[in-house]
């Protein structure tokens, strides 16, 4: 076995030697690591999402301008009767107002114009029970004194619907990824290999040992790895940061943002992991097919 | 001790050496000549395990040459040095590091290979020369260096694979000086080779291969006139 000093020394040179193959296969590499973070943020980004809106009461009620405290004194009453209630929470206009100024409040401009007249009060309703929840939506529905019924399940229901189709194709896509950078690295290096083809030859004939003549190829697949993993978790990191003030006004409300650093080294020692795997195994492979030794 | 017992070599059905039996004590400077095609290379190859038999047994020392494990093989090739026509050095690498090489392969460290190398450039007289690549370098000099990298692990067996083939004819007898010079300080010396002048000029034992077999060992002729 090499000395630590020359075995980086030598996969350097053959790095330095043929830098296009490198880029080729830390590029492929570097792909299929971005479109894996991404798809985990996103992935843990929906997951937070549906937690969100799975504890958020079930049905909420927007009521009519005109309506009046006793009719919805009244409504509750008899939502109580039914039994199916867990919760009730009624919102007036002026807390509509509050809450809507707390999420807005680094943007001057959408508080400028807006009063509790505009905003319409409401109730949010939970049930004991998930199964009542058509029932109860069906009951708020009839009255007469509510505009509009947000049904939250139905939201619940498309978003998993969403991540779900996202969460397949994203595997879909991370896997031929990884299979792609698999070969591209078998391809690069068994070159590497031809390319070498006398080197070895005389490493063979004056002694050298399988794992001499293999360890300096393995040492270029883990650093094709490890190098394309950095360079994409920093991408990935990077666009996240930069479009974090963007996403934080489409999921206002939601606790999205900000991503715990702590994410990023998981993700980046994650990629390294798979880095280091897909190199190791392609060159050994590589040098398997290749290396007549 | 090389041993060659009845040993076969076929590439595609054809015979490049038939029913070879000889055998080869330490320290012996042996010719193996003939001409193209008769089988020399082959018999080299085989030492060093680049071949198999195809029937017959090789021994280098106590070694079945096919029946050696992969793990013997390099310690094999570490005790029988080898010496080509076409040099085989590293193009990239300069004189000292073609000549390091070996070293580096069994993980001797830096201090200990410069002592090893400096020495061993100094034997060949290319000590000025140490960081020139081989496209810098005559044919002597290159066959020097490559002599020098196959000596530099001390093996006991040296081959050498038509050494002067590419050299003139004052370079070839600088190269055989220096291999009756490792002969002389006990390594096995067996020179391939095509060229009848550089054979006869010598008093060591000439095995003839014609055909792939075997026609004239002059250790038998002696041994008979010894007999006699």
């Amino acid at each position: 076995m090499k000395s630590l000093p020359r075995l980086a020394k030598t996969t350097s040179q053959r790095i330095v030697r043929n830098p296009q193959q490198a880029f080729a296969a830390i590029f492929v590499m570097f792909l299929t690591f971005f479109s894996l973070a991404g798809f985990i943020l996103i992935f843990a980004g929906s997951n937070t999402l549906l937690s969100y809106f799975e504890s958020r009461p079930q049905v909420t009620a927007f009521f009519k301008d005109d309506t009046k405290v006793e009719q919805i004194d009244d409504l509750k009453s008899s939502l109580n009767e039914t039994g199916k209630i867990s919760k009730l929470k009624y919102i007036s206009k002026e807390e509509a107002l509050a809450i809507y100024k707390e999420r807005n409040k680094n943007e001057p401009i959408l508080l400028e114009f807006v009063t509790a007249d505009i905003l319409p009060a409401s109730l949010e309703v939970s049930a004991t029970d998930v199964k009542d929840l058509s029932s109860i939506a069906e009951i708020l529905k009839n009255e007469q004194s509510v505009e509009e019924v947000v049904f939250q399940k139905d939201i619940v229901d498309t978003l998993i619907a969403w991540t779900s189709t996202i969460r397949t194709a994203g595997a879909g896509l991370v896997i031929f990824l990884l299979v792609t950078s698999f070969f591209i690295t078998l391809i690069v290096i068994g070159l590497n290999i031809s390319i070498h083809k006398e080197e070895i030859e005389i490493m063979r004939l004056v002694g050298a040992t399988k794992w001499y003549i293999r360890t300096p190829f393995i040492f270029e697949g883990v650093f094709y790895g490890v190098t394309s993993a950095i360079l994409a978790t920093t991408a990935v990191w990077g666009a996240l940061l930069w479009f974090s003030p963007v996403l934080q006004k489409i999921f206002a409300g939601i606790p999205l943002f900000p991503v715990p650093t702590k994410i990023f080294f998981l993700l980046l020692a994650g990629e390294m992991l798979i880095g280091i795997l897909i190199g190791i195994t392609g060159a050994y492979i590589a040098t398997r097919r290749y290396l007549k030794v | 001790m090389i041993s060659f017992h009845k040993v076969t070599k076929q590439y595609n059905g054809q015979p490049a050496i038939a029913e070879v039996s000889l055998e080869i004590p330490d320290s012996e400077f042996v010719f193996v000549v003939g001409p193209s095609g008769a089988g020399k290379s082959t018999i080299l190859k085989l030492i060093i395990r680049e071949e198999l038999p195809s029937r017959g047994k090789v021994f280098v020392d106590e070694w079945d040459i096919a029946n050696l494990s992969d793990q013997l093989i390099p310690h094999l090739r570490r005790k029988v040095g080898t010496v080509f026509q076409d040099f085989k050095l590293l193009p990239q690498r300069t004189v000292y590091e073609n000549i390091a090489f070996p070293l580096e392969i069994v993980g001797l460290g830096d201090a200990e290979i410069d002592s090893n190398v400096r020495e061993v450039l100094e034997l060949i007289n290319l000590a000025g020369k140490a960081d020139h690549f081989p496209q810098q370098l005559s044919g002597g000099e290159a066959q020097k260096v490559a002599i020098a990298r196959a000596m530099i692990l001390r093996p006991e067996i040296l081959l050498a694979d038509e050494p002067t083939g590419n050299l003139d004819p004052q370079s070839a007898w600088e190269i055989m000086q220096l291999l009756a010079k490792l002969n002389d300080l006990g390594t096995t010396v067996i020179m391939a080779t095509h060229n009848m002048d550089i054979s006869s000029s010598l008093p060591h034992r000439k095995i003839h291969l014609m055909e792939g077999r075997l026609v004239k060992d002059t250790k038998d002729k002696k041994g008979k006139k010894e007999e006699n």
